[in-house]
């Protein structure tokens, strides 16, 4: 069986690919446009360019007046001085973002197939109960979450933050994977029903093998927002088990250590989900248009 | 009959998805009820006290300088990131509708900030925007000093309140506009070409097919962008702690709740700020969330 394309995704795709891909022509209007846009570009690649040249300068060249001279070659002083400091951080938020999105993207993939096409009396009052869990503000919950977190002893360690982030997670795992799964054909599923198969066998061997795009949509979305987090992390984790994003501030809030290891570290924490963005872009965005509940 | 057939075909779906159910259950609506117990009761100290204070908490808030303060910081920040990354969307939006040489690298650029931690940007910006002066000028003021553009050169995020508040939304904004870009280039690209040609045979300007014909159909992507950007500027925590540790200048609910609760332990006070800045998002959020679920029963 050909997996046809679901048209919702055909949409969504627009944004990334024109429907009609014309190369662009230098008519002096897009000219015009051109010059704009480059300036635009310029303020947007403005910050990690500093963190850049910063980056890259051996410690004698660092000064807050020279601050935008380009480099005199590369020296990775500030990137080591930021690892050594950062390091383990790292490899937390590594163990940390890792399996939160596995497990996310596994349970969002079930909830979806359950909440598209084996919809019962209510289900679409759970989805919409779901969703708004997606939009509240941490701060909310969160004198009853440590409360609770203490409770069953899962504060200071990473295996309680993937708990929370895999919880919170639901709502928008559940909304990609559900809107992915609507656009498989009914008649999909009710063919394999009169194959014989059941929930599991449809899930198994019709609806699992169609939604790679969709696993790697919420797996890229997960694992950056986690790598990202900041709330939770504070508050469940201690020193040792510091995400990179926590540990990042403290550097920044420290007297000691300098604005140029601040800015490599800066850069080494932006790393590892710029190059999930660099390289799997077109999965990433459809993450982010899925949050704004529109495609 | 009928009754069971649909019990036995449903069960199963039911318990797979009663995990999930629970957790949002307890994690979600079951805090959200004890935070709001919380916020009822005297509980200011380690050891928890839930005497009942009813709404004593909240009319404590509203006459609190530093709420007060709050408030008028999040109107401030909340008005310039939302104005400035919606106008900043629409342009780019519009400036790369229309196959423009290097699309696909421009729309790359506008949105990788968003792939990137609030924390990044904040220390990113942190030196971009620092207000020294004299021997530690530094970021736009020394770049702005060198180019000769000296009246540019301000204290930004230092700027005496509530306006340091409107310079945080300048990251806010650079990191989001590639967001409500993305929203307005997918609203351009859903509006049929034959529609804008049928204008323009009618003898309508460029400028006239957008303000006539494409401007209203941009309508839910703008209330969508609205609703998100504005959620968010109301949630705002880690970029204002980032960009300025907990400048007091700077200060927000969110950053106010989590001093008061974690630093000061005023359970019974942070919950009400909580339990605020909940009923502000719901306010925005609920009538959106039912207003997408009815347009998509309708499609």
């Amino acid at each position: 069986m050909t997996a046809p394309l679901p048209p919702a995704t055909i949409a969504r795709d627009r944004i990334v690919t024109p429907v009609r891909r014309r190369p662009g022509r230098w008519t002096v209007g897009n000219t015009v446009k051109f010059v704009i846009l480059t300036a635009f570009a310029a303020f947007f690649l403005l910050p990690v360019f500093l963190m850049l040249i910063t980056g890259l300068k051996p410690f004698a060249d660092v000064s807050l007046a020279r601050m935008w001279e380009l480099p005199s070659g590369i020296y990775l002083d500030n990137f080591q001085a930021a690892l050594a400091a950062l390091g383990p951080n790292l490899m937390n938020s590594i163990m940390l973002a890792v399996p939160a999105a596995i497990i996310s993207s596994a349970l969002g993939s079930m909830n979806g197939y359950i909440l598209s096409k084996w919809k019962f009396r209510g289900s679409d009052i759970i989805f919409t109960a779901f969703l708004f869990g997606m939009f509240i503000p941490y701060q909310s919950i969160l004198i009853p979450l440590v409360q609770f977190m203490q409770t069953i002893n899962l504060v200071g360690g990473i295996p309680g933050l993937i708990l929370v982030h895999v919880v919170y997670g639901i709502p928008i795992t559940t909304l990609i994977f559900r809107n992915y799964y609507a656009t498989l054909p009914n008649e999909v599923v009710e063919s394999g029903r009169i194959d014989g198969a059941g929930f599991f066998g449809i899930y198994r061997h019709i609806a699992l093998p169609l939604s790679i795009p969709g696993f790697a949509v919420v797996l890229i979305w997960q694992f950056t927002n986690v790598w990202n987090e900041f709330l939770f992390a504070i508050v469940l984790t201690r020193p040792a088990t510091w995400p990179v994003t926590v540990a990042l501030n403290n550097l920044a809030g420290s007297q000691i250590v300098e604005w140029n290891v601040q800015m490599a570290g800066a850069l080494l924490a932006a790393l590892p989900t710029l190059i999930v963005y660099i390289v799997l872009g077109r999965f990433f965005l459809r993450g982010l248009m899925a949050g704004a509940l529109k495609g | 009959m009928r009754g069971l057939h649909a019990l036995r075909r449903h069960w199963v779906p039911v318990a797979m998805l009663t995990p999930s159910v629970i957790l949002i259950g307890i994690f979600v609506y079951g805090f959200i009820a004890w935070s709001l117990r919380v916020s009822a009761s005297e509980w200011r100290g380690l050891l928890p006290d839930y005497t009942w204070a009813g709404l004593d908490n909240f009319v404590n808030l509203l006459s609190d300088r530093r709420f007060q303060i709050d408030m008028r910081n999040t109107v401030v920040f909340t008005t310039f990131f939302v104005v400035g990354a919606v106008l900043v969307g629409l342009v780019l939006a519009i400036l790369l509708d229309r196959h423009v040489p290097g699309e696909s690298i421009f729309r790359s650029i506008f949105l990788f900030p968003l792939a990137i931690s609030l924390i990044v940007t904040g220390v990113a910006w942190r030196w971009l925007m620092n207000p020294g002066s004299g021997e530690r000028v530094s970021g736009l003021n020394l770049l702005f000093d060198n180019l000769g553009l000296d009246s540019l050169i301000n204290a930004w995020h230092t700027t005496d309140p509530p306006w340091g508040s409107a310079f945080v939304a300048l990251p806010a904004v650079w990191q989001m506009s590639g967001f409500t870009m993305a929203l307005f280039l997918g609203g351009l690209r859903a509006i049929p070409e034959e529609l804008k040609e049928a204008a323009r045979v009618d003898g309508a300007s460029e400028f006239q097919v957008y303000r006539h014909v494409i401007m209203p159909l941009l309508r839910p992507a703008l209330l969508s962008a609205l609703i998100i950007l504005g959620h968010l500027s109301l949630k705002v925590f880690d970029l204002i702690v980032a960009l300025s540790g907990k400048d007091i200048r700077l200060d927000v609910p969110a950053i106010y709740m989590w001093t008061t609760t974690f630093d000061a332990n005023n359970f019974a006070r942070g919950a009400a700020i909580g339990i605020f800045l909940l009923l502000s998002v719901a306010l925005l959020v609920v009538p959106y969330l039912v207003w997408s679920l009815r347009r998509e029963t309708e499609l």
